[in-house]
């Protein structure tokens, strides 16, 4: 069976293709977050500048990343909505949120409580965090409007409008910011281990954000069969309910 | 182009006639900046220093809160669809009611504001600037509010919701319209490159939002 | 081969741990949620082919004179299984 975006348009074929795939990603996930974690906590030396706390950046970065990447898996979904017509497409973009979202609101705790111990406070307005924040609000804000419209077809359409128009938004706030940083504190531009990771510390760090990332696209497509089968019940309630009316005719 | 300056002329006229709604909205932006320094304490060097935000901040909120006017009366009465099906390209009609709101809510709010900021102890050379910023910068509100509003078209909450959506995106805006001013009075820099941002995001936003608000308003209308 | 004896996690250990739970506890809490998501959208499907409302079941018009024909014919007391479409 050739497997392509458009073979997988269909949901009966994509509910079966994720039962299938879904326990492997499973093993997989647990697989890569053992070693990840094994790694994280005895392998990675403590680093001479921040000591034993580097350790939390193994999940702040790929925490933030798989933020970052959760957006462009609703942007491309909203360009399958928009232009190809994908029938999954807002499917996969309504499944994508709270994943996104998740992700970047760990990216934000987790870089909060970084903070605290590197720095002396539990926010900083640099640029990293605030464009954290800022990709956390644009979440919210598609979640918010998939919320608020009933119909899932027009509520996917808009919500994909809103998702490219933030994402072409995106590198203009990341620019304001940057420069909004730079013009407030000339000073000191804190970066994740300093000016260079040291290279004993980005096996565990990849390692990790492998290990997200597979978790990613376990609970996405998860999330996506979920959906599915919930836009069925509503359906098939629909017809019941027509079905007793005209009955009662 | 005659059809769009009449449907601009149509809705600015509309806005004045009404009248309450700018009223509304330049009430509002007074209260805030008028209860704002029992927040913040009457000290005038904190009060001038935070001026310049404060009257940016109450400026967006002013502005978005009267956003989902936009296209909401005519899409109550059915004068949007029969715009969305007439000679004007969607796209033209949505610039040309985000253009009203620019001239009906935002201009007066950016002329308000050098007297608000007396009330914070803006100080005085600022305020050409500041004035200058807001008119270059707001088009980019009112039209990014544009596609908010085509969103959220007949939605309950639609105020509150059409805030939420949009004001991540006017961070730009913001960070620049508050440079403009806080880099005459405090430096470092000069305010024309964060002017020069506030002009080209406006731009940006008269050309590209009116698409965006097009493909909602056809969303909704269907 | 790493020395396992002395576990230290320094001074900010609270603030490690911390951050360790609270991942832990989200990407539980979505997990959950999206597997309880999944659970209850076949619950209701079963009741709704329980009742004998099936996706191919889109009306035709001689089905709507008689909508109890394909319930009665499909609500088997002994098993409940429907007949594969």
């Amino acid at each position: 069976m050739t497997l392509s975006i458009t073979s997988l348009a269909n949901p009966t074929r994509f509910l079966s293709f994720a039962g299938k795939v879904i326990p492997w990603l499973a093993a997989l996930v647990v697989i890569l977050l053992g070693a990840g974690l094994y790694l994280s906590f005895f392998v990675a030396p403590p680093d001479y500048q921040q000591g034993e706390t580097v350790r939390i950046m193994f999940i702040h970065v790929p925490a933030a990343w798989l933020g970052m990447f959760g957006y462009m898996v609703i942007a491309l979904s909203a360009l399958g909505t928009l232009i190809w017509r994908h029938p999954l497409a807002d499917v996969s973009a309504k499944a994508a949120a709270p994943i996104g979202a998740t992700f970047t609101f760990l990216a934000l705790v987790t870089g909060s409580l970084w903070g605290k111990p590197m720095w002396g406070t539990y926010w900083v307005w640099d640029a990293r965090l605030t464009s954290m924040l800022v990709l956390f609000l644009l979440y919210l804000g598609l979640i918010a409007l998939w919320q608020a419209i009933e119909e899932p077809g027009r509520a996917g359409r808009a919500a994909a409008i809103l998702a490219l128009v933030g994402a072409i938004n995106i590198p203009i706030i990341k620019f304001s910011v940057d420069w909004w940083n730079t013009l407030h504190q000339p000073a000191s531009v804190f970066r994740s281990g300093g000016p260079s990771i040291d290279p004993a510390l980005l096996t565990p760090l990849f390692v990790m954000a492998a290990a997200f990332t597979v978790l990613f696209v376990l609970l996405h497509l998860m999330a996506m069969r979920a959906e599915i089968l919930r836009r069925r019940v509503h359906a098939l309630q629909q017809s019941r309910v027509a079905h007793a009316a005209l009955a009662e005719a | 182009m005659t059809a769009a300056i009449a449907l601009l002329a149509r809705d600015v006229s509309l806005a004045w006639r009404e009248g309450g709604a700018i009223g509304v909205a330049l009430g509002f932006y007074l209260m805030v900046i008028a209860i704002a320094p029992f927040g913040l304490g009457p000290d005038l060097n904190l009060l001038s220093r935070t001026a310049p935000g404060l009257l940016w901040v109450a400026l967006l909120l002013a502005a978005l809160l009267s956003a989902d006017r936009i296209f909401h009366n005519d899409y109550e009465d059915g004068t949007l669809d029969v715009l969305a099906t007439g000679p004007l390209p969607l796209p033209i009609v949505a610039a040309s009611k985000s253009l009203a709101h620019w001239i009906t809510t935002c201009v007066p709010l950016a002329l308000l504001a050098p007297v608000l900021g007396l009330l914070l102890n803006l100080s005085i050379e600022t305020i050409p600037l500041l004035v200058l910023a807001m008119l270059a910068g707001t088009p980019a509100v009112s039209f990014i509010a544009g596609i908010g509003a085509s969103l959220t078209l007949g939605l309950r909450r639609s105020g509150l919701l059409l805030a939420l959506l949009v004001l991540p995106l006017y961070v730009p805006v913001l960070i620049f319209g508050v440079s403009t001013v806080s880099a005459a009075i405090t430096g470092p820099g000069s305010p024309w490159p964060p002017l020069m941002m506030l002009c080209a995001i406006s731009l940006a936003s008269m050309i590209l939002a009116p698409l965006a608000a097009a493909a909602a308003l056809r969303l909704n209308l269907r | 081969m790493p020395d396992l004896g002395t576990f230290d996690l320094g001074p900010h250990a609270s603030f490690i741990i911390a951050a360790y739970a609270v991942t832990f506890a989200a990407v539980a809490a979505l997990t959950l949620a999206t597997l309880a998501d999944d659970r209850k959208q076949r619950r209701l499907l079963a009741e709704l082919e329980a009742q004998g409302i099936t996706r191919r079941s889109a009306a035709k018009p001689s089905d709507i004179q008689k909508p109890t024909v394909k319930r009665s014919a499909s609500n088997q007391d002994t098993g409940g299984k429907k007949t594969p479409a």
